[in-house]
Order: C-alpha cells, then structure tokens, then sequence
C-alpha cells in the first residue's frame, strides 16, 4: 500500500500504534513495579538488620550490673548469636561508660547525641575500618555506688548480607518484571487486534461490494465507526446521485437533438416524396445524409462516453456469449433486411465471460452494425463463436463487404479513424474505438484481420474465459 | 394498418403520420399518455408506436401498465441508444425499439417483424392473378406453397400491389427500395423487377416497361 508507506510510521497502523502504546505502558509499570519490590526488599532487610542489632545491644545493656561501684558485664552469647542469623558478617561491639572503654573496639565511634529515652537506640551508617558498617547505640544508666553512670552499647555489622538480600530479591523481582511485560505486550497486541476487529470488518464489508454498488451500506457498528459509516453513506448517497444526474442530462440531450433531427428527416423523406427534379432530390437525400451522419455521430459519442464511465468501474457479471450474440443479431437483423443481408448465426453456448453486459453488447453491436453498414446488398455475415485456446472465447464477425485496405488496419481502433475505403457511407470512426475500449477494460482484444480468401473483412472480439 | 402514435413533439408527429398515409396506413396521434389511453379505448389497432418521454410521464411505465391488458404489440421510439435502456424496455414488454431519427423503410421492416413474430392475424392478403400476396408476413401464396420474399423484393412487390395498373417512375421505386442515404443507381431497381417477374409469372403477373419513364403492373 504506497498510501500507506508515505505516512510517518507513527500513523502507518492503528494496530501497530495501539500495540505500541500499550507495550510502552507496560514497560513504565514494569520498571515501577521492580523498583517497588526491591526498595521494599532493601528497606525490609535493613530493618530487619537493625531490629536485630537493637536487640543484640538491648541485650548487652540489660546484661550490665554494677557490684560495688564498678560496673560489671558478661557479654551474654545470644546477643551475637543472633546477628549470625543475617549472614557472614563481622560483628564490631564497644561498651562504654562515660567515654571510657569498658570492653571492645575502642575505636568504634559512638554518637555525638546518642539517644537518652530508655528503649530507643541511635542508628547510623558508617565507615569502620574500611567497610560500610551499620551502627547501633543503646543508652542505658547504671547506678554504681550511688552514682548514676550512663553506659553506652554500641553494636555493628557488616552490610554484605543484607546487601546480598536485596540484590537476590532485586534480581527476582526484575525477572517478574520481564515476564509481567512481556504478558503484558502479548495481551496488548490481542487488546489492538481485538478492538480493531470491527474496524476491520467494516473495510471487508466495503471492500467486497461490487464497484458500482452505491446501495447504503446497512450494517450494526460500533458508536465510533458511526460517524464513518454515516459519512461514507452520504458520499455513495451523493454519488449515486450525480451519476444519474449526469445519466439524466445524457438522456434528456439526446431526446433534445434527435427529436428536432427526426423531425427534419421525416420532412425531408415526405418532401422526396412530392419533388420531381433530380436536382431537388439529390438535395433532400443530403439532408437525409447529414441527419443520419450527426444522429450516429451523437449517438456513438453518447456511447463511447458510456463505455468510458462504465469501464471504471467495471461490473462482473456471468455473460454468455451465445446468448449475447444471439439477443444483438436479432436486434440487428431488420436493419440487415433493409439490404436483405443475412447474419448467419453459429453460436453455441455457453460461453461464460465475466463483465459488463452492456458494455460487452454495445461492442459487438458497433462491429456488427459496421459489417452492416460496410457489406453490399444481399450477402451475408457469418458470427461464429468458437474456443480459441482454454483461456480465451472468440466471436468473430466476417463479412463479404469491401475488407480493410491492408495499410491502415492498425490504426482503425483509433478514435475518430475510418477506413481509406469507405466513400460514401456515414460513419463517425468510433465504432471499433468503443469495442477496441470494452475488450481491454475486460482483458480481451479485438483483431481485425482479412480472411484467407481476401473478401470482406474479420473482425474477432477475444475474451477471457470465466 | 392501423397504428396508434403516441407522441408529444407534434411537428414529428404530424410529419410521421404525413409519411405512414404515404404507404395506405391510417394513424392517430396522441401527445399524452392520458390521451393515449383514450385512443385505446375507443379503437382497434395493428401497432403502437410509443415514444418513451413523455410530457405527463414516462412511456416505459405507461407500457408496464397497459402490457398486463392489452397485447397490442408495440414499438418504443427513443431518443435514448444506450443498450441498457433498449433491455430496459424490451424487459417491460415492448416488442422491439427504434432510436430516432429513423428510416421509415426501417421501421416499416420492424413492425412487419414484430407482427410476423405475434402472429397477429393478417389484416389483408392481396390477390395477384391466381398468387395471394401477403404484404405483413412477407410470402406469397401460390398453388397452395408459401413462398417467402426477400425484403427488397417484397416492398416492391408492395408498391406495386398497391398501385394496379399505374405507370410508376424508377425514382419512385428507388425511394421506396433503398434508405434515403444511400447513392444507387436507377439501374439497380431493373435486377429487383427482373427477380419479380420471374415470380410472378405462373400466377399471370405482368410487370410491363414503360420505356424512359418506369415501369407498370398488371394483372387479371
């Protein structure tokens, strides 16, 4: 479809578009939902990291006693049991009392501020001998002696197993995500080509009407293809309309100019009647001449319009040859009388082609009416319809009249071209060109040839089988 | 013959009934189709000549109507040549179409066509010494043989007939014989005669020359 490829690609499909769309909000919901899960995965496991190291360092101060104004503490082993819980991390503690080390890591640092309440615990991030550690700060007073001394418990922990935690989490929240989105196109392409289903019905049901169909199209459609549908049936509407006005005014402007025209030919036959000199007759049979000569002329031309029009569109109907043949010599068999020719007919049907009826008899009658015109009194004129391979019907009209003069026979299906030959007789030359038109609208072609023995002409209208 | 001529242009009209009385016809005129109807209704005819535009409507549904009454055959005179009109009307039931401007030695052809095909019964068969002549078939009775005429022979055999004993001129025969367009000689009519005489002989006919003035038909 050129129509189509000269779009920017983002108006090439609506199919396409939708699915793009929808892919792309399932990709923003993909992302957003890995990123949920795993800042909650990272945010529970450090909780969790810290509730433990709260306890851990609860515990430690809940293990402080003071024994006569010293401070005592056995580091209880829950307390660092549980942090083996979290993962293989290195586990930093320091006990405190007034700045002074009571057991640990000395150089661990502790709170500037920390937390006094009894129960709360400060809880920093920090850098300790080369690691990222997680810090926590418990306060508790004991009283030695008489003297409160607050003592601080401090305990911290490596982050390789929570860091561990989160990006295994991470890891599977993200194949989550791949596999959500990937559903997510799937059904998204499904959801386009779904929703698109009545769009697409709706082109089927206008593309399988014939060409010249401008019948409404009657049909159930969604609210959003009604606007469509409805403007689609006003331009067949107004279609159909102009055709037949433009049918109307053919019609109304041949009855103008031929009625006048008969008029003028009956009078002037009537007038031939009553006349006695030569001279005057010969005038009136001029008149008769131009009359017949312009009416043929308006009529051909009427029909090479028709043709062209109806060629366009071109309808497919079943037509049968023989029948067609038969039904067109008939209608032409009193004007053969008039010169007591006789049209012998050898047709055997059927001989189905697929076109336009009318267009299809309005060719064989412009070769046969020729032949008519064109043969001398009281001969005759063979139509055969045979087979000529098993693609193509053949329907040859052969007279015994003057033939084509060999020269210009290529140029006879020209618009407007007649014979070098034809003295006398009232043409307009656009006989051939009207057949020559119908058969190629309809693949055929038309041949014009002389027969073996040299007399008359051949004319054979070649069509496709159907 | 009788005919009914339905048809609005008068002048065309006129002319056309002018013409037909030439031949011995007799014809009425309507210029409506509600003239039309009462033509129908107070008289017999042979033929309708029926024009398909008409100023109170359209001849095609004028024809539609009365088809399911009458069997009157009838020829559609059109301004129209499209093909799909002529299906059109003969579909409605016309017996054949004839586009204007006509020939009348066409149309004479056709209506003797269209009767000869409704086998409607013969107005008049024409004694010719011991033949009988019947013009609309276009045979010729003899010794109880029906012999067909070719079309040529049979209008002059017409013109004859009709005019007994009368001197007519090879001009006059020639207008009859031939469409007014065409350019023959006098000559041509002498091979028609001769054909004629060599028919008409067992039955007595006598087809005379009248030197430098035509020819003259007798018969017992």
């Amino acid at each position: 479809m050129s129509t189509a490829n000269s779009l920017p690609f983002w108006w090439r499909s609506i199919g396409q578009r939708l699915t793009i769309l929808l892919a792309g909000v399932a990709a923003v919901l993909a992302i957003l939902s890995w990123w949920t899960v795993t800042s909650f995965a990272r945010e529970a496991a450090e909780q969790t990291q810290d509730n433990v190291l709260v306890a851990s360092a609860t515990t430690i101060a809940e293990a402080l006693h003071s024994e006569q104004g010293t401070i005592l503490l056995e580091l209880p082993y829950s307390a660092f049991a549980m942090l083996d819980a979290i993962g293989q991390d290195r586990v930093f503690y320091r006990v405190s009392a007034g700045g002074e080390t009571l057991t640990g890591y000395d150089d661990l640092a502790e709170p500037v501020n920390p937390v006094g309440r009894p129960g709360a615990a400060t809880v920093r991030t920090m850098d300790y001998r080369g690691d990222t550690v997680r810090a926590v700060t418990v306060q508790r007073t004991v009283l030695a002696g008489q003297q409160p001394v607050p003592v601080l418990v401090t305990v911290a922990q490596t982050r390789t197993g929570v860091q561990a935690i989160g990006a295994e989490l991470s890891q599977t929240a993200a194949g989550l995500s791949v596999s959500l989105f990937i559903v997510a196109v799937g059904l998204g392409a499904f959801a386009a080509g779904n929703a698109l289903q009545p769009l697409n019905s709706f082109a089927q049901a206008v593309s399988r009407r014939g060409p010249s169909d401008l019948r409404p199209l009657r049909r159930q459609v969604p609210a959003e293809l009604s606007p469509l549908l409805i403007a689609l049936n006003r331009l067949m509407e107004r279609l159909g309309h102009s055709i037949r006005r433009s049918e109307e005014f053919i019609v109304e402007a041949a009855h103008r100019v031929r009625t006048p025209l008969a008029t003028v030919r009956v009078q002037a036959e009537l007038a031939l009647h009553t006349v006695e000199k030569e001279e005057e007759k010969q005038m009136l049979r001029r008149i008769i001449r131009a009359v017949d000569e312009s009416s043929r002329s308006a009529s051909q031309l009427l029909d090479h319009a028709t043709v062209s029009f109806r060629a366009d569109t071109l309808a497919q109907d079943h037509v049968d040859l023989a029948e067609l043949a038969t039904r067109v010599s008939d209608g032409l068999a009193p004007t053969a009388d008039m010169k007591d020719i006789a049209i012998i007919l050898n047709c055997k049907g059927p001989a189905d082609v697929r076109g336009d009826a009318i267009l299809l008899e309005s060719a064989l009658r412009n070769v046969l009416d020729n032949s008519i015109k064109y043969s001398p009194a009281e001969t005759a004129i063979d139509v055969t319809l045979d087979r000529m391979d098993d693609r193509y019907w053949r329907l040859t009209v052969r007279d015994h009249g003057r033939g084509f003069s060999a020269p210009c026979l290529p140029d006879l299906t020209a618009r407007f071209q007649r014979g070098t030959n034809v003295d006398q007789v009232v043409g307009s030359g656009l006989g051939l060109t009207i057949a020559k038109e119908v058969l190629d609208a309809h693949g055929g072609r038309i041949e014009l040839t002389t027969p073996d023995d040299g007399e008359g002409a051949c004319v054979s209208l070649i069509l496709p089988a159907a | 013959m009788r005919f009914l001529l339905v048809e609005d242009n008068e002048e065309l009209g006129a002319a056309v009934i002018a013409r037909l009385s030439l031949d011995g016809h007799a014809v009425d005129l309507a210029t409506t189709l509600a003239e039309a109807e009462e033509w129908l209704a107070i008289a017999q005819y042979d033929l309708m000549l029926l024009d398909v535009m008409l100023p109170d409507g359209d001849g095609r549904e004028f024809l539609r109507k009365t088809r399911t009454v009458e069997r009157l055959p009838v020829i559609v005179l059109t301004a129209r040549s499209q093909v799909s009109d002529r299906v059109d009307t003969l579909d409605l039931g016309a017996d054949d179409y004839i586009t204007k401007p006509f020939d009348f030695g066409e149309l004479e052809a056709r209506c003797r066509a269209v009767l000869r095909r409704r086998g409607t019964p013969t107005p008049a068969l024409i004694p010719l010494g011991t033949a009988l002549f019947d013009p609309s078939g276009g045979t010729l009775l003899q010794n109880g043989d029906t012999k067909p005429l070719r079309n040529r022979e049979l209008r002059l055999l017409e013109v004859f007939a009709r005019n007994k004993g009368q001197i007519l001129s090879k001009t006059q025969l020639l207008d009859r014989l031939f469409p007014q367009d065409a350019e023959v000689s006098e000559n041509a009519i002498e091979v028609y005669v001769g054909r004629l005489r060599k028919r008409l002989q067992e039955a007595g006919v006598e087809i005379e020359t009248v030197r430098g003035i035509g020819y003259r038909m007798t018969w017992p």
